[in-house]
């Protein structure tokens, strides 16, 4: 068993429970190992703070989120994750960077690194530094970093969000090429629905403030997944009034 | 088209101080300056071969720089080791904390007199002013820099659960580098600063000898050469640690 997430009666509050500034409202949610589940949610819903919990980064919080049985409280090499800027240590290399997470008496470490900086499509920017890179290759070299240590499960928060929607699309398809081959379990949070629903096996929609699961799609098409099909675009069309049927209802002309 | 640029641009450089100098040698020549109250840049300048030809001024500037860097790697050594051991250490700092607050605002001279009583007139009571003067802005600047490293990149290492060593060496100090090097910086402008006063007081040789002899001697040559020496000195130093500064904080 390797991978397997149970978040079980999850509530988090800021400041004191008399005041209840809930942030997170009983969530309860079982992630499969293997599986690829998109977290989708407004800015400020709690999707970004249920991430570093499962991270381990953040520990103050009622209920139980387990890592294949034992309970999750510190960060752990076994959890890797992803920011949506990039984090990569200015004075490093790309290679660098990507082995600093390895601990030192790992043996080929050159080798392993050396794989992975071919898996994110970045052969010959080895001894690039981050500041000679694009948005997009310096968070592949972040997703490299992440995964050199084969982590159970691998968390990325908002990975694309700052990125333009050309480069996002191919980071996409880089994100379930890697997928494909490592077979971890992923958990991706996001705000863009097509986004949640062309990445996950399945696509969990929190509501905000506090952040409670509204609705769990399970998004069965087959993959590789078009964009432009009539399933996919069911699926996206059924989230999307799920969404927007707790905002004000975006006014519409009576022609 | 680059080259005529850059020629443009020394050209601009130069043209203050050789108008100063143009103007001071007017004043003397026309005597509106009296050569005791400022002399004329002609006889600084012959002064200035004079003491070249004796070897009088290598000596004296060999002696204060040799001073200087020593009282300043001192400093840098005490200054970045206690730095980072009060920032990574919360009791460290708290117990630390009022002796250095009280002692940072204390000017480098101030020390002289407690120095000569506990060093004497020689060598190491001008290194230790030397070492007082340089060593807290280059600590203040260790402890900032340290403070100011994003917790972004403490969460990174957490993640990746780095033995504390590693991530001194690999987060920590490169993290911190550029406000240490501008403390650094700092503290060497200062070290000089010191050297040249702790030598006013005491010393056989160095500028700042050489600046008070010949104000004893009625040489106001001698005092407004050693000044310059004292800035271009000054100044070739600050420049070097820029170099090295480009060189180390290579991203």
């Amino acid at each position: 068993m390797s991978g397997k997430l149970e978040i079980n009666n999850l509530n988090k509050y800021f400041g004191d429970k008399s005041r209840k500034l809930g942030v997170l409202n009983d969530i309860n949610l079982e992630i499969h190992e293997g599986e690829f589940v998109t977290i989708l949610g407004k800015s400020g819903c709690g999707k970004s703070t249920l991430l570093r919990i499962i991270a381990g980064l953040e520990t103050n919080y009622e209920g139980t989120v387990l890592l294949d049985g034992e309970l999750i409280k510190k960060p752990s090499l076994d959890k890797g994750i992803v920011f949506q800027d990039h984090r990569l240590f200015p004075w490093l290399t790309v290679e660098e960077n990507i082995g600093y997470g390895v601990p030192d008496k790992q043996k080929n470490k050159n080798d392993l690194v050396q794989d992975f900086i071919e898996l994110v499509g970045l052969k010959n920017f080895e001894k690039s530094l981050p500041s000679q890179l694009s948005g997009g290759m310096a968070q592949r070299t972040a997703i490299a970093r992440a995964l050199v240590n084969k982590p159970k499960v691998l968390l990325l928060d908002e990975p694309f969000g700052a990125l333009d929607a050309m480069t996002r699309i191919n980071m996409q398809e880089e994100i379930l090429k890697i997928w494909k081959r490592e077979k971890t379990t992923i958990v991706l949070v996001t705000h863009d629905i097509e986004e949640a629903v062309y990445l996950g096996d399945r696509a969990v929609v929190l509501s905000s403030r506090p952040g409670k699961i509204k609705e769990i799609c399970n998004v069965d098409i087959s993959r590789p997944r078009d964009r432009v099909s009539d399933q996919f675009v069911l699926k996206k069309r059924k989230i999307y009034y799920d969404f927007f049927d707790e905002v004000e209802v975006p006014f519409t002309y009576a022609i | 088209m680059k080259k005529r640029k850059t020629t443009i641009e020394i050209l601009k450089y130069v043209s203050l101080p050789v108008f100063i100098i143009i103007l001071w040698e007017f004043a003397a020549v026309k005597g509106w300056i009296t050569p005791y109250t400022l002399p004329a840049p002609s006889k600084i300048f012959r002064t200035l071969i004079t003491s070249i030809e004796n070897l009088s001024l290598f000596k004296n500037i060999l002696a204060s720089v040799i001073r200087v860097f020593t009282g300043f790697l001192l400093a840098a050594f005490a200054a970045i080791f206690i730095g980072i051991f009060i920032s990574l250490s919360k009791n460290f700092e708290i117990v630390t904390r009022f002796v250095l607050q009280v002692l940072k605002p204390i000017p480098p001279i101030a020390w002289i007199p407690i120095a000569i009583v506990w060093f004497g007139i020689g060598e190491p009571s001008k290194i230790f002013i030397i070492f007082m003067g340089a060593f807290f802005p280059i600590f203040v600047n260790v402890v900032d820099g340290i403070k100011q490293i994003d917790k972004r990149f403490v969460e990174v290492s957490k993640v990746f659960e780095i033995p504390n060593l590693k991530f001194i060496r690999k987060v920590v100090i490169p993290g911190a580098l550029p406000s240490i090097m501008s403390g650094l910086r700092v503290g060497l402008g200062t070290a000089w600063i010191c050297v040249v006063a702790a030598e006013m007081i005491a010393a056989t040789n160095g500028i700042g000898y050489m600046l008070m002899d010949g104000r004893q001697l009625s040489q106001p040559d001698v005092v407004i050469l050693a000044m310059l020496v004292v800035g271009v000195i000054g100044k070739l130093m600050d420049d070097v640690l820029g170099i090295i500064e480009r060189k180390i904080v290579y991203w």
